[in-house]
């Protein structure tokens, strides 16, 4: 048993496998997630990601290990789990024969919610998603960032404790997106436990409080994004473009250049000071070059490698 | 609209125009005699298609099944639910049939209204049948074998234009072995006023075929969508 003054624990998962053949998809998952944490999970594609959410959810039969949310073992508590639990999927999947509102209606009957209780939650759930004016409207008349929009109010249709956003900003402009994070940090406000999965390493150094990498099913790296960064790499990258061999070999000689890797014709220098190499590029006329604060991105290419994953 | 336009066609046009070569079949019209099959027949494209088409389209292409699975509901709810909407367009487009027959005077009396239930679990039987194929389809295309290799011979041979005991005695087995001409068997007579017979078997065949395809159909889709 754990101590009573443990904040509690909304997932937690011990050696959690899902296996397609012979291929561990998540293999081994050791994994606790507490109350009002705001968690990204971080991976390329097939890194395990999807997979995990949908076990969470009882959307996918588990190979092994064990899985409990809110304290009640899964898959066998699915339909109990998921009367808390509110999802974004990564595509939308409205209902396109009904409107905006019938669509929250529709989807609260499912939760088993009385229409007293949606004729109060849906207005205030289409102020909270900015479609007030679009409650009548049909789905087909939405843009992509009203659907994205419309879709979390309607996770948030059964007063969840947990949200899972599964890329909940894929494609959409830089305004829907930013629209989407100003509501997902007013949800944090609200001490909701947020899980989100990106490919958009901004997003998750912006809105997450906890970053876990995954890449083949296993967990390469868990914590806060700033001390991510901090811990797993140099402070700063020099990228170079295009550059001559003979320039390359006398950057390579700084002794502060901690490492360097080549992608195509752009080599990638990491280092805490690069002092050398910046007074050599300046020196020379080379001048396609980038010096930069290391981010998160960097980190999961350090984390996750370079290769394309299909 | 759809689903009520083509069998009245065919009432209509075959009813008058093979109905003057054929005169009386079993003691009836041959629109009295067709009513009745082809009723029952558009209560199987009816569930057949929703079941199909629709289904599929909400369970692959708009992903509405998955959108209702994030919820406390079951894949069995999911799927005994689309079955009850099938049956249920099934139930309109045969009280659509029904009210156009009476008016036409193919109806005997009021226990005509007993059609009405029959032609439910009718619906309720080809909607399961049909959500078992929808269960493996890969597209749209898939579904033209079924109808093709199934709805239609079926059809033909189910005693919807001529009655079945014309044919040799094997294909009559076949036909009896499949529900439509059991559907037709209730109906018929509870239209046109004759005898009913063997109503127990008739109506055992139409839910056996039911219940163990809505049950198949319900283990083959938690497989393709729990995965």
């Amino acid at each position: 048993m754990k101590a009573t003054n443990a904040p509690n624990l909304i997932v937690s998962s011990e050696n959690l496998t899902k296996k397609y053949g012979d291929i561990s998809v998540v293999d081994k998952l050791n994994l606790s997630i507490e109350e009002g944490c705001f968690c990204g999970i971080l991976g390329p594609n097939g890194a395990g990601k999807t997979t995990t959410l949908r076990m969470f959810v009882g959307l996918c039969p588990i190979d092994g290990g064990s899985l409990t949310l809110f304290d009640k073992s899964m898959p066998e508590n699915a339909s109990v789990v998921r009367e808390s639990v509110g999802i974004v999927p990564q595509m939308d999947n409205l209902d396109p024969d009904f409107t905006v509102e019938e669509n929250l209606s529709v989807y609260g009957r499912f939760f088993g919610l009385s229409s007293s209780v949606l004729q109060s939650r849906i207005p205030e759930l289409l102020a909270f998603s900015s479609l007030q004016d679009k409650a009548n409207s049909k789905i087909s008349e939405l843009s992509g960032g009203m659907k994205r929009r419309l879709t979390l109010a309607r996770a948030l249709i059964n007063k969840p404790k947990l949200l899972i956003l599964d890329e909940p900003t894929t494609g959409l402009d830089p305004q829907a997106r930013q629209a989407i994070w100003q509501k997902l940090r007013e949800l944090k406000k609200q001490g909701l436990t947020l899980i989100l999965t990106t490919h958009y390493m901004e997003e998750a150094e912006r809105l997450c409080d906890r970053v876990i990498v995954m890449n083949h099913g296993e967990i390469k790296a868990d914590a806060p994004p700033k001390k991510l960064i901090r811990k797993e790499i140099e402070a700063h990258v020099l990228e170079v473009h295009a550059a001559e061999d003979d320039l390359l070999s006398r950057i390579k000689q700084d002794t502060s250049v901690a490492r360097f890797e080549k992608s195509g014709d752009i080599h990638f220098f990491y280092g805490e000071k690069l002092t050398q190499a910046l007074d050599m590029l300046e020196q020379s006329s080379h001048d396609d070059y980038l010096f930069r604060p290391a981010n998160l991105e960097d980190v999961f290419i350090k984390l996750t490698g370079r290769d394309l994953r299909e | 609209m759809g689903n009520f336009g083509e069998p009245f066609l065919y009432l209509l046009v075959l009813g008058y125009g093979l109905g003057q070569f054929v005169g009386q079949v079993e003691g009836l019209t041959y629109m009295a005699f067709l009513a009745s099959g082809v009723l029952c027949t558009s209560a199987v494209n009816s569930a057949s298609f929703e079941g199909m088409y629709s289904a599929y389209t909400r369970m692959d292409v708009q992903q509405t099944w998955l959108g209702m699975l994030s919820t406390p509901v079951s894949i069995g709810e999911v799927v005994f639910g689309e079955i009850l909407w099938a049956a249920t367009k099934s139930l309109i487009s045969v009280t659509a049939i029904l009210i156009v027959a009476t008016g036409l005077g193919l109806v005997a009396d009021l226990w005509a209204l007993l059609i009405l239930p029959v032609a439910f679990l009718t619906g309720l039987c080809f909607a399961s049948l049909a959500l078992l194929v929808t269960s493996s389809a890969k597209s749209y295309d898939f579904f033209l074998y079924y109808t093709t290799l199934f709805i239609t011979p079926m059809v033909l041979l189910s005693g919807v234009f001529f009655p079945i005991d014309t044919l040799p005695m094997g294909v009559q087995w076949l036909a009896k072995s499949l529900p439509l001409y059991h559907a037709i068997s209730l109906v018929r007579p509870l239209m046109t006023g004759g005898e009913l017979s063997y109503v127990i078997p008739h109506l055992s065949v139409l839910m056996l075929y039911g219940v163990t395809a809505g049950l198949w159909a319900t283990s083959r889709i938690k497989k393709r969508l729990i995965k």
